[in-house]
C-alpha cells in the first residue's frame, strides 16, 4: 500500500490521498486516464471491480473500484465534474473491458458522458426516456414518462464523444449493423435467455458477427428506490435481485450496514448465515445446471437436478417460511432461529447429493453430444475474464482465482476448510464442470458446521432507529454468479445517499458479444447457458 | 395366419356382385373406404403418440403425465385436439398466404401417402406394387418442401434459418435412409412390399441379414429420426434457438398439422423399420419349433406389426428424452463423415454376403 | 349447472362470486339442446388442454419451473405443453414484473396470441407493481396495458397457488359459451378499445 501511494504522489502531485475503509484516491478528471494507466500497468490494477455512478447534490462523479488480481488489494478512486448541464468524463473502455457497460450504466442514470467511449448510447431505458432517473433533481412525474405501448425505435447507429488535440470534444456517429447485415432480434420473449434479455445478432448463415445487447426489460430501479427507504427496509429488495441466490444477497448488504455500524454480530448468526448461503449456492447450482442442459436439448436433465432442489427448498421453507424470497437475514443476525429439524434435514441432504452427482454426470456430462456441444465453445482466457470482470464459477473456469470467499473471507469463511475450484479451460464445459464441484465443496462446508452450530443468539441488539455514520462502505461476498458487491453511501441519516449493487450477472452480460463472436447460433445458447447470468440480476 | 384380405375381397364382391355396382363406382366407392379408414388409423395413432410420448417422457423425468382428463389422461389429447380444432387461424400481413396455407397439407399429405404402403396386416395393404419401397422414399421427401415453404413463407428470421436448417439436415439424412434401404433391398431381392415381408416368414432380416442388416438397422434409425426432426436431431424447432422453428408463425390446426405429421412421420418411420428388418406383420417364427410359431400366428397380424413399429418408436422416444441437441455443423459433419462411408461400405458387405451366401 | 372440477368439491368452488354470477346469467338466458352440448364439447376440450407462453421475467418464473418439475408436475393436468411461440399458446403467465420498457413487448405478445387467449397475472408485481410500485420504471399491474383473467397473488406464489390459479381459469373457461352468450370476448374488445396502441410500428 505504502509502495503505492509513493508512486502516485511521485507521478501525480495534484492526487489528493486519503487512507480510509480502502485507499482512496480523489482524481481530477484531466489526469484519471493516465493515472488509470499507470494503475494498472505498474501496479497491477488489472481489474475493475465496480464503477459507482454518484449525485452528491452539486457535485456528479463516478467512484471507481480497482483489485489487483495477484495480491488482491482492493483501491478506490473518485472523479467529479462540477458540470451539471453537460456532464463529462473521461473513459476508461481501452484499459478495462467492463468499464463499457459500467459506463453505459452511469450515463443511462446520471447522463454523464464518457469521452472516447466507443457507443454512448442508453443502456436500461427506452431511448426516447425522459431524463436521468437517479440523479436527485429528476422529476418523477408519472405524465413525463407515462408507460408507452408503442415500441421504441430501432438504432442501428450510435454516438462517440471524441476529444480532439486542441481538447475539443466533438461528437460522432458510430454504425453498429450496417444495412446489408442480416439481424436476427433473439429477445426479450425467447425461451433460452433466462430471463428478458434481448440480444440483437448479426449472422451469416448460422455463423454469429456481432451481437448487441439490450437490457432493462426487468429493470425496477432498485437502487433509486433504496434511497427513498430505511436501511431495514432496503433488506428485501436484495432476496429479489438475484433470486436464485437470495440468502447471499441480503448476507452482503447486512454485512455492510453491520460493517458501517461496528455491530457485532453472534457466533451462531454467523454460522446459520454461511450454512444458508451454502445452501442457496447448492440450490442455485442446481438449477443452472438444468436449465443449461435444457437450453442444450437435454429436457429430461432439467428435471433430476430439480427434484434435489426441492429438498434444499423444504429446508429453508421449514426456517424461513418462503421457497424463495427468504427474508431471513436481517442486521445484526437472522430473524428467526432455525427449525429444529434443520441439522437432521441438512445431514439427510448431504447423504444424496454425492449419489446426485453421480447421477447428472452419467446423464449428461459423459455424453459425447453434451462434450462436443460445450468443450471449446466460448473459451475466456484468463486476461479476458478478468478484463471483464466475469467472476464467479465463470471467472473460476478460466483460471482466475477470483473467490471472495478466499480473496476477502467474511464471516467465517476463515475458518472452514474448502477448496476453491479453478479450472483453467476456460470453455463451457469448464464453467459446467466447476459448478458441480462447487457443489461437492459446498457439501464439505456444510458437513464442516452441521454438527458445529453454536448456541447462543440469533441476532445482535441493534437501536431501533438504524442510522449509519456518515461515510461510504463497500462490501463483497461470493454469490452464486461471482461477486456481489454492495456499496453504501450515507450522509448519516437513516437513508442513503446511494445504495449500488454491483452484481456479477451485469459483467456476464457485458461478455457475451466478446465469447460469441465467430461462433455458432447454437453456441450463443450454449454460451449464454453456460455463464447463468439472471436478468433481474443484470438490470436491478 | 388368418388372411385378412378376405373382408377386402368381400367388400369388392358385395359392391360388385350383390350390389351391381358399375367399375367405376365400385373403385370409386372403394377409394372412399380405404381413404376413411386411412384418416381414422391416421388420427387415432396420432392422438396415441401424444398421449404415449408425453406418458414415456413423464416416466424419465419422475413425473406423473396426464391423469386427470379422463381415466389415467387417456383423455387428454382428444381434449387438445379438440382445442386446437377450434383455435383462432392467424393470417399475417406481408407474407405469401397461398404458400403459407399450402405448406402444412403438404407436409401432411407426405405422411399420409406413406401410409397406403405400409404392409398394416396380412393381406391389408393399400396398394401393393412391384416399388413400393421407392414409392415410400419419394413420398417422404415431399414432406421437407412443406417445411421450407412453411419457413419461408412466414416471413420470419427464425422460421427461415429453421427451414434452411431443416432443408440441409433432410437432404443430407434422406441419404443414409435411401442406402440402409438399399442394403435391405439387396438382401430381399424385391421392392415390393408384400414381397419383402414374404421373405421373411421364417426369419426375419435383422436376424438373417446378421451383421450389415444390424449395421443398417442402426443407420437407419439414426437417420430416421433425423428424418422426422427430433431430438437429438430437433434442430429445425430447436425450442431453446429458434423458438419454435419453422413452424413459429402457425396457429390452431395448421400447426396441429405440423404437431401430427411430426408423430405420424415417427410412425412411418417405425412402420418401415418393421417391414425391413422385423419382417412386417409377420409373426415371430423359430424354423422347426411347430408349436410356438402356431401360437404367435394366434396374434393377429395387425398387432404385430403395430407392436413392432411402437417399440421402434419407442426407442426414438428414448433419444430424444436423453440426448442433447446436436449443432448444425456437427449434425452434417456427422452424415457425411461417418454414416455416409458407413453405409457404404455396408452396402458393399451386404453384397458380398449375398453373393457368398452367408447369411442364414 | 354448476361448474364441477375432477376431484374438487364443489363447495370447495363456492367462494367466487365473479363465476357464479357468470354461471347464473347462463341459467337465466336458458340454451339451446345442440348448441349446449357443442359447447359443453368445446369448452370441455379448452379448458383441459391449457398450454401456457414460455414467458417469465423474473421470481415466478422460476416457481414456474417448479410447477413443471417432478414433485407439483403440472402435466397431470395437461399444461405441460408450454410453447415458445405466442400463436400456438392458450395462455399468458404474466410471471413477474412489467416495467416500462417491456411493456409494448408484453402488449404484443398478448396480440400475438392466437384466440381464446387467457392471461393469468401472477405475482405482486404483476398485479399491481408489487414491493417496486414506487419505482418510476415499473408498470403498476400488468391489468394496465392487457385484460387478465386471473390474479395469483404471491411474492412468488408457490406452485400450489399457481396450479389454483390455472384450475381458477380452467373453472371459468367452462362457463363460457362459443356461440355467443356469455364470453369474455366482448370484455376483452371493450379493454382493447379503452387501452389502444400508441402507434403501431412495423
Amino acid at each position: 500500500m505504502a509502495n503505492i501511494q509513493d508512486t502516485v504522489a511521485r507521478l501525480f502531485p495534484e492526487v489528493e490521498i486519503v487512507q480510509g475503509e480502502t485507499l482512496e484516491l480523489n482524481v481530477p478528471d484531466a489526469k484519471w486516464h493516465s493515472l488509470a494507466a499507470v494503475l494498472k500497468q505498474e501496479l497491477g490494477f488489472d481489474n475493475l471491480t465496480a464503477l459507482i455512478g454518484m449525485d452528491w447534490g452539486e457535485l456528479l462523479g463516478v467512484v471507481y473500484y480497482l483489485t489487483n488480481t495477484a495480491t488482491n488489494e482492493i483501491i478506490s478512486a473518485k472523479v467529479t465534474t462540477d458540470n451539471r448541464k453537460d456532464p463529462m468524463l473521461h473513459s476508461l473502455t481501452d484499459l478495462y473491458a467492463v468499464a463499457g457497460i459500467y459506463e453505459r450504466e452511469v450515463y443511462d442514470f446520471y447522463g454523464i458522458k464518457f469521452i472516447n467511449h466507443p457507443d454512448m448510447r442508453r443502456l436500461f431505458l427506452r431511448n426516447d426516456w425522459v431524463g436521468f432517473p437517479f440523479r436527485k433533481d429528476y422529476d418523477a412525474n408519472p405524465e413525463i414518462n407515462p408507460v408507452r405501448l408503442d415500441h421504441e425505435s430501432v438504432e442501428d447507429t450510435s454516438c462517440t464523444y471524441v476529444e480532439g488535440p486542441d481538447g475539443k470534444i466533438e461528437k460522432k456517429n458510430t454504425v453498429i449493423f450496417s444495412p446489408e447485415d442480416f439481424v436476427v432480434n433473439i429477445g426479450p420473449q425467447h425461451p433460452a435467455t433466462h430471463g428478458v434479455l434481448r440480444l440483437r445478432t448479426a449472422v451469416e448463415g448460422e455463423t454469429i458477427k456481432k451481437i448487441d445487447l439490450y437490457l432493462g426489460y426487468i429493470h425496477r430501479g432498485i437502487e433509486k428506490l433504496c434511497e427513498g427507504l430505511g436501511y431495514p427496509q432496503t433488506l428485501h429488495f436484495t432476496d429479489r435481485l438475484d433470486y436464485l441466490s437470495a440468502m447471499i444477497n441480503r448476507h452482503a448488504l447486512c454485512l455492510c450496514i453491520e460493517k458501517a455500524m461496528n455491530i457485532e454480530v453472534p457466533r451462531r448468526a454467523q454460522v446459520i448465515r454461511v450454512m444458508m448461503d451454502e445452501l442457496m449456492r447448492i440450490s442455485s447450482h442446481l438449477l443452472a445446471i438444468g436449465t443449461f442442459c435444457m437450453d442444450l436439448g437435454a429436457t429430461t436433465m432439467l428435471f433430476y437436478p430439480l427434484r434435489e432442489r426441492e429438498t434444499i427448498l423444504d429446508i429453508l421453507e421449514r426456517t424461513c417460511g418462503a421457497r424463495m424470497t427468504f427474508n431471513y437475514n436481517c442486521i445484526g443476525g437472522v430473524i428467526v432461529d432455525l427449525d429444529q429439524n434443520f441439522v437432521a434435514d441438512v445431514k439427510k441432504l448431504l447423504e444424496i447429493m454425492p449419489k446426485a452427482i453421480k447421477e447428472y454426470n452419467k446423464v449428461f456430462t459423459g455424453n459425447v453430444i453434451a462434450h462436443n456441444r460445450m468443450d471449446g465453445v466460448g473459451v475466456l482466457s484468463k486476461e479476458d475474464a478478468i478484463s471483464y470482470n466475469c467472476t464467479g464459477p465463470s471467472g473460476r473456469a478460466s483460471g482466475w482465482s477470483c473467490d471472495v470467499r478466499k480473496t476477502h473471507p467474511y464471516g467465517i469463511y476463515s475458518e472452514l476448510d474448502f477448496e476453491e475450484v479453478v479450472r483453467t479451460e476456460g470453455d463451457s464445459m469448464a464453467r459446467f464442470k466447476a459448478r458441480i464441484s462447487e457443489i461437492e465443496q459446498s457439501c464439505k462446508i456444510l458437513s464442516q458446521l452441521v454438527d458445529r452450530i453454536p448456541e447462543g443468539d440469533c441476532c445482535a441488539k441493534v437501536p431501533k432507529i438504524i442510522k449509519l455514520p456518515a461515510g461510504h462502505w463497500f462490501q463483497q461476498v461470493e454469490a452464486c454468479r461471482g461477486a456481489f458487491g454492495v456499496y453504501i453511501e450515507s450522509t448519516g441519516t437513516n437513508q442513503p445517499l446511494r445504495m449500488k449493487f454491483n452484481s456479477p450477472g451485469f459483467c456476464l452480460a457485458g461478455a457475451i458479444d466478446h465469447l460469441t463472436r465467430g461462433e455458432k447460433i447454437a453456441d450463443l445458447i450454449t454460451i449464454g447457458g453456460s455463464l447463468d447470468y439472471v436478468v433481474p440480476d443484470i438490470d436491478r | 395366419m388368418q388372411d385378412l384380405s378376405i373382408i377386402t375381397h368381400w367388400i369388392d364382391n358385395l359392391l360388385r356382385g350383390t350390389l351391381n355396382f358399375p367399375d367405376w363406382l365400385t373403385v370409386i366407392t372403394e377409394c372412399v373406404l380405404i381413404g376413411v379408414c386411412l384418416l381414422l388409423a391416421y388420427a387415432l395413432l396420432a392422438l396415441f403418440y401424444i398421449y404415449f410420448e408425453r406418458k414415456v417422457c413423464a416416466a424419465f423425468q419422475c413425473r406423473l403425465g396426464p391423469n386427470r382428463v379422463g381415466p389415467f389422461g387417456l383423455l387428454q389429447a382428444f381434449a387438445d385436439m379438440f382445442k386446437i380444432l377450434i383455435k383462432e387461424l392467424i393470417s399475417l400481413n406481408n407474407t405469401d398466404k397461398f404458400l403459407f396455407g399450402l405448406a402444412p397439407f403438404l407436409v401432411i399429405i407426405a405422411s399420409m401417402l406413406g401410409f397406403a404402403v405400409l404392409p398394416w396386416g396380412n393381406g391389408l395393404q393399400v396398394i401393393d406394387f412391384n416399388i413400393g419401397i421407392f414409392f415410400l422414399l419419394a413420398v417422404s421427401s415431399i414432406g421437407v418442401l412443406g417445411i421450407l415453404l412453411a419457413g419461408w413463407s412466414s416471413n420470419n428470421k427464425f422460421t427461415l434459418i429453421g427451414a434452411l436448417r431443416s432443408g440441409a439436415q433432410m437432404v443430407s439424412y434422406e441419404l443414409s435412409i435411401g442406402l440402409s434401404v438399399l442394403t435391405m433391398v439387396c438382401f430381399a431381392g424385391t421392392m415390393s412390399v408384400s414381397g419383402i415381408v414374404a421373405q421373411q416368414e421364417n426369419c426375419w432380416f435383422i436376424f438373417s441379414g446378421h451383421i450389415p442388416a444390424i449395421i443398417a438397422f442402426l443407420v437407419y434409425i439414426v437417420a430416421g429420426t433425423a428424418e422426422t426432426n427430433r431430438g437429438p436431431f430437433d434442430l429445425p424447432e430447436a425450442e431453446s434457438e429458434l423458438t419454435a422453428g419453422y413452424h413459429t408463425e402457425y396457429s390452431g390446426i395448421h400447426f396441429g398439422f405440423f404437431y401430427l405429421a411430426e408423430y405420424l412421420n415417427l410412425f412411418i418411420i417405425g412402420g418401415v423399420a418393421a417391414l425391413l428388418f422385423f419382417g412386417g406383420w409377420m409373426p415371430f417364427h423359430i424354423p422347426g419349433w411347430d408349436a410356438f410359431n402356431g401360437v404367435m400366428d394366434y396374434i393377429p397380424s395387425v398387432l404385430w406389426f403395430l407392436m413392432k413399429a411402437v417399440a421402434v418408436t419407442f426407442v426414438m422416444i428414448w433419444f430424444k428424452w436423453t440426448f442433447p441437441r446436436l449443432r448444425i455443423d456437427q449434425l452434417l459433419a456427422f452424415e457425411w463423415k461417418y454414416l455416409l462411408p458407413i453405409n457404404l461400405f455396408n452396402l458393399v458387405l451386404m453384397v458380398l454376403i449375398i453373393t457368398f451366401g452367408l447369411h442364414f | 349447472m354448476e361448474v364441477t372440477t375432477k376431484s374438487m368439491p364443489y363447495e370447495a368452488w363456492k367462494d367466487n362470486e365473479y363465476i357464479e354470477n357468470l354461471v347464473n346469467e347462463l341459467k337465466s338466458n336458458g340454451v339451446n339442446v345442440i348448441v349446449g352440448s357443442f359447447d359443453k364439447l368445446i369448452n370441455w376440450g379448452r379448458s383441459n388442454s391449457l398450454w401456457p407462453l414460455t414467458f417469465a421475467t423474473s421470481c415466478c418464473g422460476i416457481e414456474f419451473i417448479s410447477l413443471g418439475a417432478a414433485r407439483y408436475d403440472m402435466a397431470r393436468f395437461g399444461w405441460e405443453v408450454a410453447r415458445s411461440s405466442p400463436r400456438q399458446a392458450d395462455f399468458m403467465m404474466v410471471a413477474g414484473t412489467i416495467v416500462h420498457r417491456m411493456a409494448p413487448v408484453v402488449r404484443r405478445l398478448y396480440d400475438q396470441l392466437a384466440e381464446p387467449k387467457y392471461v393469468i397475472a401472477t405475482g405482486g408485481c404483476a398485479i399491481s407493481g408489487g414491493p417496486f410500485k414506487n419505482s418510476y420504471h415499473v408498470v403498476k399491474g400488468v391489468g394496465e396495458i392487457i385484460p387478465v383473467d386471473v390474479y395469483c397473488p404471491g411474492c412468488p406464489p408457490r406452485p400450489e397457488a399457481m396450479i389454483y390459479a390455472i384450475m381458477q381459469l380452467s373453472r371459468k373457461i367452462k362457463v363460457e359459451r362459443f356461440f355467443g352468450g356469455v364470453n369474455r370476448q366482448e370484455k376483452q374488445a371493450e379493454f382493447l378499445k379503452n387501452h389502444p396502441l400508441d402507434k403501431m410500428t412495423d
